[in-house]
């Protein structure tokens, strides 16, 4: 045994530090005690206690989201790796880079049924960008910087390592992280020029053109926003953005039109509908933003810059596929566009404007005021009016009606700032992500928008909320109902409201105070700015409970099976065969 | 009219076969990985043969017969591509042309005309005879599939016990080799 040979979990340790983790999100247990050892004995690394695993998946999200980086995850064996498959394919769905390391058994037990046992590779194999199982301590280095590699480079996601005992114990020499190559792995990063420059020509010869772009450009940096930003501008082209791009383009620019899809703008859907070039930049023709797939925009040459190439083709045909890095991408687009000296046909883009400003003046987000009782929209439009002088805020949400209210109400001028859970629409998932983006920004405000019933879904995060003192606001819209499924109820099940109605809630204020938080109601919409600055004033965590229309529908909406201009608005919505009997059977 | 986004086959396109071979690294829970996307997107697999070729580089070839219309291949592609320990995707039946052969060994037993039928039907699909009793042979056939599957047919009446197929092994034709195993 040479002398300079340490622990497997020492090289864990190790490994997270030479990779520039500063905060790990876990929970301990049998599976994972000598890795918890060798974090007591170092300063280096931050452990943060969460109250149960998923909370640790989704407050690395939030983590990652905010900062760019890897989040990082500990859990132990068994129910702790179970606990976090929730939150590794919420990950993998919103391309979330994430390293989660989990306790296994002792490999001589593997396969046993031992204790705290489970197949957590063959569980996480669906739901991870990768996985390894480590079997043998000179793998373990390698491993631990691959795994790092794999989840942050191509479309990001979450890797898993699971970890047996033995392997933690055994001692083994540790290397260092290098620069080589991946023997199978290689992402594409730059785009192919050739298809570049026929971009260009398509966009110069565009008469409709319009830039939808995704979650992909913030995945690619804050310079792909800019980028993204300097190519809109200098076109004139209207651009949307999805739920997942929300903050990639400045909101407060006249040429953004809204977030497009299911709950999106009507100008920003009629846009998508009418276009003649659709310029799709990192996102992945989801069947939130298509709607009916054979009715969608349906006379336009498509162009798709994407750096995976499954995302080509799967439910949308494309003219013209871009692989690579958006940033990559997005920087030779112009230079192309410059160099060639393209120019807009600017006449047709006038008419073009003229026609989007018709759409607009819809006025589509307009929703029926009301003086005795707070309309979910206004407690959002509130909040954002009294936060938008501040730069550092981030906003979470859970899952549900609040979550479409908040992403049509709140406006984002950067990216990083908006945290939701898009792809698989966790519940649950809000309050520890917004944990985890206070913990990355101490001094920013941090508020999780939720919904009564997703709030409850992983409520017990207020107690690390709690221990770490996080300043985390919450802001509950209480409308007593889940209020996606009632809308779903009213508007395709003949309003029967079927378990939809939430009783048994707690007090959130006093629950908010037993957990030593500061706890705010309001009911009344006099009360609502007040209650906003006393939450905003304070500097511990707060719960503000809202109580909001308890009916109120969000629309403007594309029933499912339907198409981008068959919106359906607030004022005349029929409650009855607004969705044709085969829209149903859609989700 | 079906509009459903989750239809099947949204462009109503025809279905084509394909094989498809995937080198990939020789290690654990990597034919789980090809299977479980298969699977997991509702891809069909007709036939599936995997062995290790490189021993030293530690790689295996997975050939894969599937069927789909042109858009559901490219997915089928660019997911298997996808996967971390996947070096290389090629797909056989569209680049160029290439030999396809399966192995069966087909258990007839009988006495008897049958019993001799059997022996001359062999015969004229090369078939070997690797085990025989007096009221039973083992053929070993190789071929493509059709070959395989028009020996079957023929064995059918004259006493078919059993077959066992290894599934369809590809390579493409002249002297390039697959990229992925320099």
């Amino acid at each position: 045994m040479a002398k300079d040979q340490i622990t497997g979990a020492a090289i864990v340790i190790k490994a997270l530090q030479d990779q520039g983790v500063e905060v790990v999100f876990g929970y301990p247990g049998g599976a994972v005690l000598p890795i918890y050892d060798e974090i007591f004995k170092q300063n280096k690394l931050r452990h943060v206690l969460v109250r149960q695993e998923g909370g640790a998946v989704h407050a690395a999200e939030g983590y990652a989201r905010s900062t760019g980086k890897v989040g990082c995850v500990l859990v132990t064996s068994g129910p702790g790796a179970t606990n976090a498959v929730t939150g590794l394919l919420d990950a993998m769905l919103d391309s979330i880079p994430l390293v989660c390391l989990c306790g296994q058994v002792p490999t001589h037990l593997i396969g046993n049924d031992a204790f705290q046992e489970a197949d957590t590779t063959g569980i996480t194999r669906p739901c991870t960008k990768h996985n390894y199982l480590v079997k043998s301590i000179e793998d373990l280095p390698r491993i631990m910087h691959e795994a790092f590699y794999v989840a942050s480079s191509g479309r990001p996601g979450p890797v898993v390592i699971d970890l047996p005992k033995d392997v933690q114990m055994a001692l083994g020499d540790y290397t260092a992280p290098t620069k080589v190559m991946h023997k199978s792995y290689k992402p594409q990063v730059k785009g192919d020029i050739a298809a570049i420059k026929e971009a260009v020509k398509m966009l110069a010869k565009a008469k409709k053109p319009v830039i939808y772009a995704g979650g992909g450009v913030i995945n690619s940096g804050p310079g792909a926003s800019k980028l993204l930003t300097n190519f809109t501008q200098m076109t004139g082209f209207p651009i949307t953005l999805t739920l997942m791009g929300l903050g990639a383009y400045p909101a407060a620019d006249k040429q953004y039109l809204g977030m497009l899809g299911m709950h999106g703008t009507y100008e920003a859907n009629m846009t998508m509908h009418d276009c003649d070039v659709m310029l799709c930049v990192g996102a992945r023709f989801d069947d939130r933003i298509t709607g009916r797939l054979d009715a969608f925009s349906p006379n336009s040459k498509k162009i798709h810059i994407d750096i995976d190439p499954s995302s080509i083709n799967k439910s949308v045909r494309v003219d013209l596929p871009v692989i690579g890095d958006v940033a990559h991408v997005l920087e030779d687009l112009i230079k192309v566009w410059k160099s060639t000296q393209a120019k807009v046909d600017e006449k047709a883009l006038r008419s073009w404007w003229k026609q989007i400003e018709e759409w607009r003046a819809k006025d589509c987000l307009a929703y029926q005021k009301d003086d005795k009782i707070i309309k979910p929209q206004l407690a959002v439009q509130r909040l954002y009016e009294l936060t938008k002088q501040r730069k550092d805020v981030y906003i979470t949400t859970e899952v549900g009606q609040h979550q479409m209210w908040a992403a049509q109400h709140f406006r984002f001028e950067s990216p990083n700032h908006w945290m939701t859970s898009g792809g698989l629409g966790t519940m649950g998932y809000g309050l520890p992500a917004a944990m985890g983006v206070q913990v990355a920004h101490p001094d920013a405000l941090v508020i999780d928008i939720a919904g009564e019933a997703s709030i409850l879904m992983n409520i017990q995060e207020l107690g690390t909320i709690a221990q770490y003192k996080l300043p985390v606001k919450v802001f509950i819209l209480n409308n007593h109902y889940m209020g996606m499924v009632r809308q779903w109820q009213e508007l395709l099940h003949g309003s029967r409201y079927s378990e939809s109605y939430m009783e048994g809630l707690p007090d959130f204020v006093k629950l908010a105070e037993s957990f030593g938080l500061k706890g705010l109601r309001a009911t009344h919409p006099g009360e609502l700015d007040g209650v906003i600055q006393e939450m905003l004033d304070a500097d511990c965590g707060v719960i503000v409970d809202v109580a909001v229309a308890p009916e109120e529908n969000c629309f403007p909406m594309i029933p499912s099976g339907a198409a981008h201009n068959e919106m359906i608005f607030g004022a005349d919505v029929k409650t009855e065969g607004a969705i044709a009997e085969d829209g149903m059977v859609l989700v | 009219m079906n509009n459903s986004i989750y239809a099947a086959n949204p462009y109503h396109e025809e279905e084509r076969r394909h094989t498809i071979s995937v080198i990939v690294d020789n290690e654990p829970g990597v034919l789980a990985r090809v299977i479980g996307l298969f699977s997991g997107r509702g891809y069909n697999i007709e036939s599936l043969t995997v062995a290790e070729t490189r021993h030293r580089q530690g790689l295996s070839r997975i050939t894969i017969v599937t069927s789909g219309t042109a858009m559901i291949i490219e997915q089928i592609k660019a997911q298997l591509n996808r996967l971390v320990p996947v070096h290389s995707v090629s797909d056989l039946t569209i680049e160029g042309p290439s030999v396809e052969r399966e192995l069966a060994l087909v258990k007839v037993d009988g006495v008897g005309e049958p019993r001799v039928e059997s022996l001359r039907i062999a015969d004229i699909f090369r078939a070997r005879v690797v085990d025989a009793t007096n009221e039973s042979f083992v053929f070993e056939i190789v071929g493509d599939t059709g070959k395989l599957d028009a020996f079957i047919e023929l064995m059918k009446p004259l006493g078919l016990v059993d077959i066992s197929r290894t599934g369809v092994v590809a390579i493409s034709r002249g002297p390039e080799g697959m990229s992925g195993q320099e």
